[in-house]
């Protein structure tokens, strides 16, 4: 048992006596470990969240009754399915507008509540009859709570209503109020209706679904995956994709510094072995000792992670809320799952990185045989095998682009573009080099171009990061700067009106709008309204647009007949949003059918636009169409055309006669600042982990070129010996690393700009459903470059310094000491 | 205690094989010790290898006590070094990150062969006690031959094997490494088998041997 022991403090004694290999290998799976598991514990937090939403009485986990044409049916119909025997329970689900915010209200039957659903039993358990009796209880989650700035016990307002006294639920998704079906028919002014049926899990024996309710109601089975997980999978996709990303990043430090740390071992290994260690002995000690440093990086790392997700945090659940109304809370709270992953994948990534340092030492034959022609054919040979699996790959991106039709597939051709790219990589430095030392005359020229080719070997590792690190904040920055360009343009055309009002109830709207009408100042005033509803099993919103010129000349329509705007005035057309004419493949001249509480409503298509940022699909109705067809729609939004001097008085005059705040009443500077204050916001986790990834690079390079510097002497001695100064060889090899870095900041801008269009073209397509244009940005790639240089100069300078300031006593030991 | 029957190798240089040793007898007794010389290329430093279980031979026998070197496994040659042979390079090839102290301990300690009386004799004889803190760069290259004797001699081998021991070495330190090491070699008892060019450093040992195109002359 000693005998490991004193094999192991052998090898840890390399380390004391290298600590800056040590820092680097420790950094290196220090990050990977980091970034990796922040990413997991973001998605992790997410998952729990989406949990909490399903399990909400009647998410996608539980099976459940609904309409087969209208968003509502007769309550009558549960009462005959129970008698029927069915285990059903009534639900009723709508919105509910709370000081100008909307909120998701669920309106329940806690006698009849299957247990397995949600949270039933503690309706159950709770105090029944103050939930069922008026005015009773409307139970909430603590973030829902915090949101509406209110305690237990106090009474909400709603169009004018006072909604029953808050009660504390924590196991409640955020932004749900469930209060006892009855009352939530009161507030929603839907008497004797009913959206769904909860079914529940008894075996009992009834009637046959049609003998009871005929063809008016259909069953929709349980799902094991969430809504929003679903909807937000992309989303997560993207992220663990980058994460992943990072990870990689961060073993290409592990990879070089365990590479070179075996280069500088091997004298050691071979005096172990000459001295009676087996080659088994030594590989078995060798890789406790690799798990030894993944563990203790590991825990580090996992500790960096959840500062990482922690700070990440706040971000994500933006994104999430702004992209998908996901309610994410802001806290984070990891299962030992988390951890436990986060050190195998530690430990497993520095196996993987150090496999080939393992498998030579495996091979190493006890004797040194110095054969430097045969490592260079070698090193040709793997060169141009890296190259032609590069080029197998790039045919495999070209196959998936061309047959691909998936998301994964997206990301799939980005994965392979990006391979391929790193494969390929050093044969084009090779022949960048070779081309430079072919043209060059001078004799310090030509061992400039010789030598970094030399170098290459070493330091391509490092500068594949480089290249993937630039070719993602290339692809990433072009999409998002594309997508905010876009985005700008459409919010112009989105939001024409000058004011936009959103009253505390019908009643007090119509007292607005009879105000507004006898003031001079407003030129237009255009209500607005919107009704949930579901088209082909999934939810849709129904948007009402008042036949006006100011969205007849604004709007930005992607596609539409002639006369689209004029043909929307009878009720009997729409318009429907980008991602839901992709989803359900719609185009114009089509026609659907949108189940509506007095019946089913067929529309045609006559137009589609874009609807940027919206994770549910859309339809655009006329606005009167739509009050008729969902008489119950809030008709509590208004816009106001108003002349530009005007509109600060108006909004003063406003906020005094009818007590609106600042969250009723907004002129549209103010809300275009908060729209892209939100944009910004769903974008900042990209940026930060863009600029995670772009740093672990630039670490990535810093430690290839420390690590290198040291083997390097025995190539610069021999110069310094027959005259160039220090000076000289440390400019020299400055401006070397410059040069390969800047080749590979010019490949890594083409790559880029092809992930841009991948993105665009392909992964937003599939994931968001809406198609950008593609533009380039050469003052952002200018940058990007300069970033990119500023990184090498950094990452160079300290080991250039280092030689620079060299003592001649450390020059000559190479000669002395060469072994 | 050894012997050598036989024995042949042959590397394979240029798409050629060339044979290097062509059949070599060789006995070493226990307390003898024998010097083997021979001009560069003649496969002194080969037979060494093979004797050391650093390489395998084509054919032929290697017999050290009990043991059959030649038949003997990876793992089977790795305990065979560890416990009953001591190695001497002339690239001294000490652990450069282990104190001299560590270095001087290390086969014995992972041979489970430790003796610290005798290992303080041998820091004494070898005139390292003021150096055992230092680490391998920091001594001169007699320094460094005398720890990688103490190391190889701390085990107490049954057959001590130097390669070219004193070859990184002026004259003077030569000699007065050889005369450590072979005072070192009498007090335990082990056999001892140097390869060396000079004629003047092999005439000091019992017996000479000189390897000429592949087989003993």
């Amino acid at each position: 048992m000693r005998r490991p022991l004193w094999i192991l403090a052998v090898l840890l004694s390399h380390w004391r006596r290298h600590p800056m290999q040590l820092a680097t290998l420790l950094i290196g799976l220090i990050s990977a470990t980091a970034l990796w598991s922040g990413v997991q514990a973001l998605n992790q937090q997410a998952r729990i969240a989406y949990d909490r939403a399903a399990a909400t009485f009647g998410g996608s986990r539980t099976a459940v009754l609904v309409s087969k044409d209208s968003a509502t049916f007769p309550q009558q119909l549960f009462v005959d399915l129970r008698r029927a025997g069915w285990p059903v329970s009534p639900m009723l689900e709508g919105r509910v507008q709370i000081d100008g915010r909307s909120f998701r209200l669920l309106g329940v039957e806690p006698v009849t509540l299957p247990s397995e659903v949600g949270n039933a039993p503690a309706v159950g358990r709770g105090s029944l009859q103050s939930f069922v009796t008026p005015p009773g209880e409307m139970l909430v989650a603590g973030e829902t709570l915090r949101d509406l700035g209110l305690r237990e016990g106090e009474r909400p307002q709603a169009n004018g209503t006072s909604l029953p006294p808050l009660r504390l639920q924590a196991e409640l998704a955020p932004g749900a109020l469930v209060v006892d079906i009855g009352i939530a028919q009161d507030i929603l002014k839907m008497p004797g209706q009913v959206s769904r049926l909860l079914v529940g899990k008894s075996k009992a024996p009834h009637a046959t679904l049609e003998s009871v309710a005929g063809e008016k109601l259909r069953l929709v089975e349980p799902s094991a995956e969430s809504d929003l997980e679903r909807l937000t999978d992309s989303f997560h996709l993207n992220l663990t994709a980058f994460g992943l990303l990072s990870f990689f990043v961060g073993l290409f430090i592990v990879n070089s510094a365990i590479g070179l740390a075996f280069e500088q071992r091997l004298p050691m290994l071979r005096t172990l072995r000459a001295c009676g260690v087996s080659a088994r002995m030594l590989n078995t000690v060798l890789v406790i000792e690799l798990v030894s440093l993944a563990l203790v990086a590991g825990l580090i790392g996992l500790v960096c992670g959840y500062f990482i997700a922690a700070a990440l945090l706040p971000d994500v659940a933006a994104s999430l809320r702004g992209l998908y109304g996901a309610q994410i809370p802001g806290q984070l709270s990891l299962k030992p799952v988390w951890w436990f992953a986060g050190i195998a994948i530690s430990i497993l990534g520095a196996l993987a990185a150090a496999a080939a340092s393992l498998a030579k030492a495996i091979r190493m034959p006890v004797l040194a045989t110095a054969q430097p022609q045969a490592w260079q054919h070698a090193q040709r040979r793997w060169l141009i095998f890296q190259s032609a699996t590069a080029l197998a790959v790039f045919a495999v991106a070209a196959v998936l682009i061309q047959f691909g039709d998936s998301l994964i597939a997206g990301f799939a051709v980005l994965a392979a573009l990006m391979l391929g790219a790193a494969l390929i990589l050093p044969m084009v430095l090779q022949i960048a080099l070779a081309i430079g030392q072919r043209s060059a005359r001078a004799p310090v020229g030509i061992w400039f171009w010789a030598d970094s080719r030399q170098q290459l070997s070493g330091l391509s590792l490092a500068l594949m990061a480089l290249l993937l690190a630039l070719a993602v904040n290339v692809g990433v920055g072009t999409m998002v700067e594309s997508f905010s360009r876009t985005f700008l343009v459409w919010l112009d055309g989105r939001l024409a009106a000058d004011i936009y009002i959103s009253a505390a109830s019908d009643t007090q709207a119509k007292e607005i709008k009879a105000w507004l009408r006898d003031r001079p100042e407003v030129d237009a005033i255009l209500p607005g309204g919107r009704a949930d509803t579901q088209l082909g099993g999934a939810p849709i919103e129904v948007l009402g647009l008042p036949d006006h010129t100011t969205y007849r000349d604004n709007w930005p329509l992607l596609e539409s007949t002639a006369n689209a705007w004029v043909r929307l005035r009878p009720g009997d057309t729409c318009l429907v949003s980008e991602q839901l004419s992709r989803r359900m493949k719609l185009a114009i001249g089509d026609h659907i059918e949108v189940p509506a509480p007095g019946g089913s409503w067929p529309l045609e298509i006559v137009g589609i636009y874009a609807d940027y940022g919206n994770p549910k699909g859309q339809i655009a109705v006329n606005f009167a169409a739509l009050t008729r067809r969902f008489p119950q729609t809030p008709q509590t939004r208004l816009g106001l055309r108003v002349a530009p001097d005007r509109i600060p008085a108006l909004i003063a005059a406003l906020q005094e006669k009818f007590g609106l705040d600042d969250r009723n009443i907004a002129d549209q500077a103010t809300m275009k600042r908060e729209s892209k204050r939100v944009f910004n916001r769903t974008f900042s986790v990209t940026a930060a982990l863009n600029a995670f990834t772009l740093g672990v690079a630039g670490i990535a390079l810093l430690t290839s070129l420390l690590t290198l510097a040291n083997s390097r002497l025995p190539q610069l001695a021999p110069l310094w010996a027959i005259g160039l100064t220090r000076r000289r060889l440390a400019a020299l090899e400055l401006l070397k690393t410059m040069a390969v870095a800047l080749i590979t900041a010019l490949f890594a801008l083409p790559l880029g700009l092809l992930v841009a269009w991948c993105l665009l073209a392909i992964v937003n397509v599939k994931a968001f459903g809406w198609r950008l244009p593609f533009q380039v940005f050469p003052l952002q790639l200018i940058e990007l470059l300069a970033v990119a240089m500023a990184a090498a100069l950094c990452a160079a300078a300290l080991p250039v310094a280092r030689l620079a300031r060299m003592q001649p006593a450390t020059l000559i030991r190479t000669f002395v000491n060469e072994r | 205690m050894l012997r050598v029957t036989g024995l042949t190798k042959s590397y394979r240089s240029a798409g050629e094989d060339v044979a290097v040793l062509r059949g070599v007898d060789l006995a070493v007794a226990t307390g003898e010790s024998v010097a083997l010389t021979g001009e560069s290329g003649s496969g002194k430093s080969t037979l060494l290898h093979l004797i050391a279980g650093l390489d395998a031979a084509d054919s032929g026998e290697i017999a050290l006590a009990d043991s059959v070197v030649s038949r003997l496994n990876d793992a089977g040659r790795a305990e065979l070094r560890r416990d009953r042979l001591g190695l001497v390079f002339q690239q001294f090839n000490l652990i450069p990150s282990l104190t001299v102290a560590d270095n001087l301990v290390f086969q014995s300690r992972i041979a489970g062969r430790h003796d610290a009386a005798w290992l303080d004799e041998l820091v004494e004889r070898l005139g390292l006690k003021n150096f055992l803190r230092r680490y391998p760069e920091q001594l001169s290259g007699g320094q460094q031959q005398r720890v990688a004797i103490g190391r190889a001699l701390a085990p107490k081998p049954l057959l001590l094997l130097a390669d070219e021991p004193t070859g990184n070495l002026d004259e003077d330190t030569a000699d007065e490494v050889l005369r450590l090491a072979r005072d070192l070699v009498v007090r335990t008892g082990c056999g001892f088998l140097m390869v060396t060019h000079s004629a003047r450093l092999a005439a000091t040992l019992d017996r000479q041997v000189n390897l000429h195109a592949g087989v003993i002359a």
